[in-house]
């Protein structure tokens, strides 16, 4: 490594040499910011499963425009929309289809405990609204009392979820009615719900007798291939006299939410600040380790300084201390944050997961942070006065 | 910046004055200093303490800022350098503290190395053979693998020698040297000065209270009070 370095540098290796040269206080520095990186990875992580689990519902379906109440902020937030809107827009010659799409969360009560399923009521007779993931058994839906639902939801025993098939349907108490399940999909545990389930909006309104039909939560609407959504939008915003109502393009709609949830429910803005926190603590424990290094080496730099080696000698060095703690904390702040997410996601079933890109932008982070406190421990160095060392 | 040890003399002080501290506090440590260091020459600079001996070196040095007065190494004017021009210079002296100030995690190899690399673009094999030279010329070939903390005081002191006469600078300033190392270890330090002064024209200007190595000096000064005075 040494060597290696050296060629690297053009130099001796000397924040390396002095870094190694006391292993228990380069290990416990190590371990420090493996510590602050494993603090990022987790509020990463979790933000990330917020994200994920605040899309996948928007991945059910397939549209081009989501007309909301103007108070829905997210998908199982809000007022509700007449459908009256969906007869207008309609009208637009943009406009292939339209369809009510009503949202609430339904629990289930088992012995082994709750789980509550955020379902979603749709017209059984437009399997073109949803994803080719759920076409599977979609016709069943017609049936009154007939559901789809989350063969990855959280609480539901994998080998119970795997039985049901329409030969061998599941049937279940929810909201004083029976449901029935002949089929099952993919979704996962989220953080409003334990997982997901479809079924048509008349047995919704069964399970929620104070909705009525003429007022679903969100309209979705397709156009024709090749239509131009955003003309389309501002057609319908004339066409519909309701300006309170938001008329946005399905994918807008979607990281509405997203931002919404991250920036104004609490719980992102506390995982937000988990990074920011992480990140902080990060640069602390770098700047300090560099900071006791440098005062430890004061005499050392003051000869070198007389010597004649120069600022960006010094700050060579300590940048390369920086960067060394920052790369070799980084691999077992990655083991140790890849493992807790793992360990998280399987007794939470979050979709939580280290990412490529959550591993490279912490790799990034950890770099900057590191060298950030390089440059400001450097300002120790001014107290090095080689006047001083005879 | 061209500097070298052609010229000769190597160090010349007139006039010198310098003061410590400011307002009432203000005191001056050196008056009218006038000196010259001929080129290959051994100068011991001899006086009590707080007589200004230390002051004389690091302005030579180019440690601290020319106040009154002129000094010109090797040609060049130190009273009004910029820190970039003394840092520059300071590259082609040699500096022996008392305290050695070996860097702790490197070998005695690599500490002397140090000295080499201080100039860029020399290669690291030259810089290694160079640094593996010079420890041979104090003697300590078979130590250069050693971290400080495994070389005895007289050890550390030859390593520090060997650092400052590796880039075979055109000036060697010593803070007494010689305090840690026994009479022969001393001599030896002495001697090797010596010999790099006929060899290689290096002028060494040395502060020291051992008599043990006074015989061995070209010329001895002596500072009282600020003042230079006969010996």
């Amino acid at each position: 490594m040494s060597r290696l370095l050296q060629r690297l540098f053009g130099r001796l290796p000397i924040g390396w040499l002095q870094l190694t040269h006391k292993r228990g206080r380069f290990a416990a520095a190590l371990a420090g910011v493996a510590f602050a990186n494993v603090l990022v990875f987790v509020q990463l992580g979790i933000m990330n499963a917020m994200a994920t689990a605040t899309l996948k519902p928007y991945s059910f379906f397939t549209a081009d425009i989501m007309i909301s109440a103007g108070n829905a902020n997210a998908l199982s937030e809000g007022g509700n929309v007449a459908r009256q809107w969906m007869l207008q827009a309609l009208a637009d010659p943009a406009v292939a289809a339209g369809m009510g799409l009503f949202v609430g969360n339904v629990p289930w009560d088992r012995t082994d405990g709750d789980i509550t399923f955020t379902t979603f009521g749709i017209d059984p007779g437009r399997p073109d609204f949803v994803a080719a993931g759920l076409t599977d058994g979609f016709a069943s839906l017609q049936v009154q009392g007939t559901a789809i639902i989350d063969r990855l939801a959280r609480g539901l025993p994998r080998d119970e979820a795997a039985a049901i098939r329409p030969q061998s349907p599941l049937s279940f108490e929810a909201q004083d009615r029976t449901l029935t399940a002949l089929t099952t999909f993919a979704g996962g545990g989220g953080f409003g719900g334990d997982g997901f389930m479809l079924v048509s909006d008349q047995t919704f309104l069964s399970l929620f007798p104070a909705r009525g039909s003429a007022a679903p939560d969100h309209i979705l609407l397709r156009l024709h291939p090749g239509a131009d959504v955003p003309a389309a939008i501002t057609r319908l915003r004339s066409l519909i006299s309701d300006d309170s109502l938001r008329i946005r393009s399905y994918g807008d709609a979607a990281q509405e939410d997203l931002r919404y949830q991250q920036t104004q429910r609490p719980t992102g803005v506390i995982f937000g600040f988990g990074v920011l926190i992480g990140v902080l603590v990060g640069l602390v424990i770098v700047y300090q380790v560099l900071s006791a290094d440098v005062a430890d080496h004061l005499r050392e730099y003051a000869t070198f300084k007389a010597m004649g080696y120069g600022p960006r000698f010094f700050l060579g060095i300590v940048l390369e201390e920086a960067l060394v703690l920052g790369l070799l904390g980084f691999l077992p702040g990655l083991v140790f944050g890849t493992a807790i997410l793992t360990l998280m996601g399987a007794v939470t079933t979050l979709p939580l997961a280290m990412t490529p890109a959550m591993a490279a932008t912490v790799f990034a982070g950890t770099v900057v942070f590191s060298v950030i406190s390089g440059v400001i421990a450097t300002r120790r160095l001014a107290a090095a006065d080689p006047a001083d060392l005879f | 910046m061209e500097v070298g040890p052609g010229h000769d003399p190597i160090v010349e002080i007139h006039g010198l004055n310098h003061w410590f501290g400011t307002g009432e506090a203000r005191k001056q440590a050196l008056f009218d200093i006038d000196m010259t260091l001929p080129r290959g020459s051994l100068t011991v600079l001899m006086g009590p303490s707080g007589s200004g001996k230390t002051t004389v070196l690091t302005l030579a040095g180019c440690l601290r800022g020319v106040q009154d007065g002129s000094v010109r190494l090797m040609g060049h004017e130190l009273h009004g350098a910029g820190a970039a021009q003394l840092t520059d210079l300071r590259r082609h002296l040699g500096f022996i503290f008392q305290a050695h100030n070996l860097h702790e995690s490197l070998t005695a190899l690599q500490n002397v190395i140090m000295g080499v690399q201080v100039r860029p673009g020399v290669p690291d094999a030259l810089a290694q053979q160079a640094a593996a030279r010079a420890l041979g010329l104090v003697g300590l070939s078979d130590r250069m693998g050693y971290l400080p903390a495994n070389l005895s005081g007289g050890q550390k002191q030859r390593v520090a020698v060997a650092r400052a006469i590796v880039g075979n600078p055109a000036l060697v300033l010593a803070d007494e040297p010689t305090a840690a190392l026994d009479k022969d270890s001393a001599g030896e330090v002495i001697d090797l000065l010596k010999r790099m002064g006929t060899a290689r024209g290096t002028t060494t200007l040395l502060v020291t209270h051992d008599n043990r190595i006074l015989d061995r000096a070209d010329r001895i000064l002596m500072l009282e009070d600020g003042r230079l005075v006969s010996p």
